[in-house]
């Protein structure tokens, strides 16, 4: 017998889309339920972290060393900033060992390792997200934030970014679900990535030279978008959507490239 | 049906891949009962995992026209933060059936108590052992894959599995994998031995069990000797129990 007649991995994408549904509303709400849990303040978090980022960005500017444009208040600049980097690097965060720690769910027929990823990215999504908006609500309705000048800019910015921090996650985890090291790799990266994506500088700031090098990061052009949708009439954003587009599907190409090829590894349930 | 044809597996070693599983063919018609035998380490379990879907196959077809259960007492898929009775609405709401009736069939069969409202990771083994086993008689299927039920629980929880699988759920499939043998032989019409990766198939459980003895290195001198001792066994342990029956009767 030849050793390689082997078939594809039988990843039913083609399987009744209600089923899919059920498994990965079952899923995203045990993953809700393990992650908040029923009755502690863990939902909590999810608005404190970018408060706390709020206040520390507010009293770097209180102390005349910020490194924005003067006119943006140290609100606007800092809840555009960390929920934004809260949607794309969590993602892969959650979505690495999620196959290996959901394996045993697999003996469900109908559970899939597309299903797994997918509940997880859903519930990162929703967990930024809802951040966002009652953060940025809160001050706003305090009087500290200005609405948004052009909400449509900033659902955009918000969707290209919830699609490049999706393709980041299947890249990232199936990878680390073939290769160990690209788990230890991928922290020390989010670390590098994290102040190039525009968190804590606006592009137009920066020295004409180094312009054009940063805006290779695509994040960093969501983040312009979402700064130029809020507060666009207060500085020049510098950002290129088409780019943005090209680079998420080429990333989601090969994030569903590979998966297609997670679980030929053996199992270690 | 569930028809496997030409099913290999293979492992990756550092010296390549292993082959634990070669050219495997075989069916099982609805209602039947097979029994595998293997000793140790022979793929049973490997063999399960792939009829149940779990893994990959690294050649060959498994065709399912019927419905084919997780393993049976399995409890690796439960979350341990959640609680019983999460993980038994999560089983429901996966397979899309009705959370209600299957929880109180669960919090009678289980008989968890208060604890079926704690996390999973307060259980003893053996509470485990009861809410999978419970939780696997929720869904009905049509062909139950059965992987050393017996291993954990005690007497009475053994009798109340077999009364469920064995009984009430006589006319499903089963695929039955363990090492005792006179529950295999009580419970299967058909047998497979597993031997260097491949299968044999033997209709009697008497020759199943000699060729299985022969493999493990037990060898009798012949198959009448063999069921002789076994019968001797038998009657040994039935003789046992009946002492231990009548000095508990005399004590009480």
């Amino acid at each position: 017998m030849p050793s390689n007649d082997t078939t594809a991995p039988r990843i039913p994408f083609r399987k009744p889309l209600a089923i899919n549904r059920r498994v990965i509303g079952a899923l995203v709400l045990r993953e809700m339920l393990t992650r908040y849990g029923r009755n502690n303040i863990g939902f909590l978090w999810l608005f404190v972290e970018p408060l706390l980022f709020t206040l520390v960005v507010i009293s770097v500017k209180a102390a005349k060393i910020g490194v924005y444009g003067s006119a943006i208040s140290g609100v606007a600049f800092a809840v555009t900033g960390w929920p934004a980097l809260m949607l794309w690097r969590n993602m892969p965060n959650r979505c690495t060992g999620a196959v290996r720690s959901n394996r045993s769910l697999l003996h469900h027929r109908q559970v899939t390792i597309p299903d797994i990823f997918m509940a997880r990215i859903l519930v990162e999504f929703m967990a930024a997200s809802t951040s966002f908006v009652f953060v940025t609500a809160g001050f706003y309705a305090v009087g500290s934030l200005m609405a948004p000048e052009d909400i449509l800019k900033v659902i955009a910015a918000w969707c290209l970014l919830a699609w490049f921090g999706a393709g980041l996650a299947l890249t990232v985890a199936c990878l680390s679900e073939r290769f160990t090291i690209i788990d230890n790799l991928w922290r020390p990266m989010s670390y590098v990535l994290m102040p190039l994506s525009g968190i804590a500088f606006l592009v137009e700031n920066l020295p004409p030279g180094y312009q054009h090098i940063v805006m290779w990061v695509p994040m960093l052009n969501c983040v312009e978008l979402l700064r130029d949708g809020w507060f666009g009439s207060l500085f020049h954003a510098y950002y290129d959507i088409g780019y943005v587009i090209v680079f998420n599907l080429c990333l989601s190409f090969v994030g569903l490239s590979l998966l297609r090829q997670v679980g030929l590894t053996p199992s270690d349930e | 049906m569930i028809t496997l044809t030409n099913v290999c597996k293979d492992y990756p070693t550092r010296g390549g891949p292993r082959r634990v599983l070669h050219d495997i063919n075989f069916t099982v018609g609805p209602g039947e009962k097979v029994g595998i035998l293997g000793p140790n380490g022979s793929g049973k379990s490997t063999l399960i995992r792939l009829i149940s879907g779990a893994e990959p196959l690294s050649g060959g077809t498994i065709e399912r026209t019927m419905s084919v259960s997780w393993p049976l007492a399995f409890s690796g898929g439960f979350h341990a933060a959640l609680t019983g009775a999460d993980n038994v609405r999560f089983i429901c709401r996966i397979y899309g059936v009705d959370y209600k009736p299957r929880f109180e069939f669960v919090k009678d069969f289980a008989e968890l108590g208060i604890y079926l409202h704690e996390p999973v990771s307060t259980y003893s083994s053996g509470m485990k052992a009861r809410l999978a086993f419970a939780i696997s008689m929720t869904i009905d299927f049509d062909c139950y894959l059965i992987d050393e039920v017996q291993a954990v629980g005690d007497e009475r929880f053994r009798e109340r599995c077999r009364e469920e699988l064995f009984n009430k759920r006589n006319d499903k499939a089963k695929l039955i994998v363990s090492h005792s043998h006179t529950y295999l032989r009580d419970s299967c019409d058909r047998f497979l031995l597993l031997k260097n990766g491949t299968i044999e198939e033997y209709t009697r459980f008497e020759d199943a069990f000699f060729d299985y003895k022969a493999m493990i290195g037990e060898h009798f001198e012949s198959k009448e000797d063999m069921i002789r001792r076994l019968e001797k066994q038998a009657a040994r342990r039935a003789a046992a129990k009946e002492k231990a029956a009548k000095q508990k009767a005399v004590g009480a």
